[in-house]
């Protein structure tokens, strides 16, 4: 545990600390043969395309949240967010249909409108908290509860359906492929680049952490903690409008059902991945494993008849627990810490 | 709108003068209490109710409907106290959020004299109601096996994506596989899909890489029936004969079935309507000279092309 929180001075790297940092990876590769040996069709080409396009929804808004959680916040409010954005961007797209028509420039409409809504919302939730000075929790909490009625207020308590005249243009950012990975996967690719570099190669990342370490040293540190704290919550609001602009697509539509319980899965990828539930440390390539891990677990749920169906939650918090216990646990350490 | 509509009445009621104070006091209300539509089959009958509302009081000027909405057990149990001290009904229907805690409020309104007439899900108290509306559960796993069963033979194979785990989910399902027993048809496996669009769209992708050879899909809901059809075109396995069943009626899918749609070719009817027969039924409990008391099952009607524009409602949210 102590190392945990220290981890920034990195001493003498151990064979036994690599064994540790690579906990998720180990959790992962353990799932995957699971997987394999329950059913060969697990590794197939288009189970596991399949795996990585629905991972990456969770994987970009965990990207983001790894940010918020490193800086010493949390947010709640993710899948709420993330289903009212697509529901605006449906409503936004389906009446700029008259004017633009079904092509190019309704979908760029939509997706520029989800930015600014994500980059928005992000910024509320940040002003809040910060010169607000409330809690995240609480601040999160209540924009959740907003935006999961305002989706129910929009779509009238039903559905609210892309016009199927603009889903042909918008369908193959889900559905295509680039180079043989479908694009959702790119996007993860590509958010999990720039989120990696942002963490551990700016000035930037290194003020997340020193803020969610200790809020007050960074603040007599000259870093401006207010700024660097708004600006997690931008980047994840920033992240739910990406994960909404590749979701939407999917299936065309927006309802109150919309993204329930992806904060908390946002979250447990995040935490799985290695971060520190109360900050101070922060790691995006954990991140990414936590995702797939989570993903994983309910693949191989619907992969396998040996398991009750009714016990599919046991199984997802078992896994996740075991998951976090290989990375934290004692097994990998031999010798006494010295001093 | 109750609130727009009771000064309306109000100045009706002033403007007949003294001959109409004893007109109001034959005025019957009833109240109509159901949970807030937070999703698209509550928002059917949300809307559902409202046109009944406005149809039977066109219909009947004694008659005054108070609709209310609550967002929780509680709520609910409150709102039926108002509905007794405020408005004095004369009768109450209700579609209970839970059973258990809105048993004895329920009992309470029925105790000041009320008629009461429960809705789809049953008080845990036998007795209490004197009209009782619902859908039939059991009968939609029924319908929808037999429809696979005149599909289907023997060596067919199907996958099933169930609801969420309740008694509704499990009625559903155990009447289906009863019904297909000995039909030679295989379930190849069964998983929840939570009455979602993205649940039935994932696991549906699942049974794709698991199975190679699936016959027919029952998704048993319109909702986890639009995620399946996704995966399916996604998987380019939409074609040969595959079909999909799904439940409940919602519009999209029936005018699916009206255009001659085949890969849902057919729907099992599980109607966000039943509240507006509810309210008919109570009101003609005050205007009929036939008795109207028991209990009405809606039966599960097999949607097809022939019959689905009987059950098409454009406007309706569901």
């Amino acid at each position: 545990m102590t190392e945990l929180s220290t981890p920034a001075s990195k001493p003498n790297r151990g064979f036994f600390l690599d064994l540790k940092a690579a906990g998720p990876f180990v959790a992962l590769t353990i799932l995957v043969i699971i997987g394999y040996l329950l059913n060969p069709a697990f590794l197939s080409e288009g189970n596991l395309t399949n795996l990585l396009t629905r991972s990456a929804f969770i994987g970009v808004i965990a990207v983001g949240a790894t940010f918020v959680i490193t800086a010493g916040g949390i947010d709640l409010s993710v899948g709420s967010m993330a289903a009212v954005i697509s529901g605006v961007m449906i409503i936004v797209m389906n009446s700029a249909l008259e004017t633009f028509g079904g092509g190019l420039t309704t979908v760029l409409i939509g997706c520029g409108c989800s930015i600014i809504l994500g980059l928005g919302a992000g910024l509320i939730n940040g002003l809040l908290t910060t010169k607000g000075k409330i809690e995240a929790f609480i601040v999160t909490l209540g924009t959740m509860g907003i935006f999961r009625s305002l989706v129910t207020y929009f779509a009238d308590g039903g559905t609210l359906s892309l016009d199927f005249a603009i889903r042909g243009t918008y369908r193959p950012v889900y559905y295509g492929s680039v180079f043989g990975l479908p694009v959702p996967v790119w996007v993860f690719i590509f958010v999990a680049i720039c989120g990696w570099l942002l963490m551990n190669r700016t000035a930037f990342g290194r003020y997340c952490t020193a803020i969610g370490s200790n809020e007050s040293v960074a603040k007599y540190s000259a870093i401006k903690v207010e700024r660097i704290k708004t600006l997690t919550y931008v980047i994840q609001g920033f992240c739910v409008s990406l994960a909404t602009i590749v979701y939407v697509p999917r299936l065309g539509s927006a309802s109150a059902s919309t993204g329930v319980l992806w904060e908390l899965e946002a979250i447990a990828a995040v935490i799985i991945g290695g971060t520190v539930l109360k900050g101070g440390y922060g790691r995006i390539g954990g991140t990414i494993i936590g995702a797939l891990i989570l993903t994983t677990i309910g693949n191989i749920l619907n992969f396998t008849d040996l398991i009750s169906n009714y016990l599919n939650g046991t199984m997802q918090g078992l896994i996740i627990i075991v998951a976090v216990w290989l990375q934290r646990g004692e097994w990998g350490r031999r010798k006494p810490p010295t001093p | 709108m109750k609130y727009l509509l009771k000064p309306l009445a109000l100045a009706t009621a002033t403007a007949i003068g003294l001959a109409g104070a004893a007109q109001a006091q034959d005025q019957i209300r009833i109240g109509v209490s159901y949970p807030t539509p937070t999703h698209a089959w509550a928002a059917g009958m949300n809307w559902h109710a409202e046109q009944a509302e406005e149809r039977l009081e066109a219909l009947h000027p004694n008659i005054d409907l108070i609709l209310i909405n609550s967002p929780d057990p509680a709520s609910q149990a409150s709102a039926l106290e108002d509905l007794v001290s405020i408005h004095q009904i004369d009768a109450l229907v209700i579609l209970p959020f839970e059973s258990e805690p809105l048993t004895d409020p329920v009992i309470q309104v029925r105790d000041t004299g009320a008629l009461i007439t429960v809705v789809d899900r049953g008080l845990s108290q036998p007795g209490i109601e004197d009209i009782y509306v619902a859908g039939n559960n059991p009968e939609l796993g029924r319908v929808s096996a037999e429809y696979m069963m005149t599909r289907l033979g023997e060596g067919d194979n199907i996958v099933i994506l169930r609801g969420i785990p309740t008694t509704i989910d499990n009625e559903r399902f155990d009447a289906f596989m009863e019904t297909i027993e000995g039909s030679g048809i295989n379930v190849l496996d069964s998983e929840f899909a939570n009455w979602n669009r993205d649940d039935g769209f994932e696991v549906m992708q699942d049974f794709l890489s698991r199975f190679p050879d699936i016959d027919a899909v029952w998704a048993q809901d319109d909702d986890i029936a639009i995620g399946v059809v996704a995966a399916l075109e996604q998987a380019g396995r939409d074609g040969d004969g595959m079909f999909v069943v799904g439940g409940a009626g919602m519009k999209e899918t029936i005018r699916g079935i009206m255009e001659g749609n085949e890969l849902v070719p057919i729907d099992v009817l599980y109607p966000p309507a039943m509240i507006a027969t509810a309210m008919d039924v109570t009101v003609a409990a005050f205007t009929s000279n036939g008795p109207v008391a028991g209990r009405y099952i809606l039966g599960a009607t097999l949607i097809t092309q022939e019959n689905a524009a009987d059950f098409y409602f454009p406007d309706s949210p569901f």
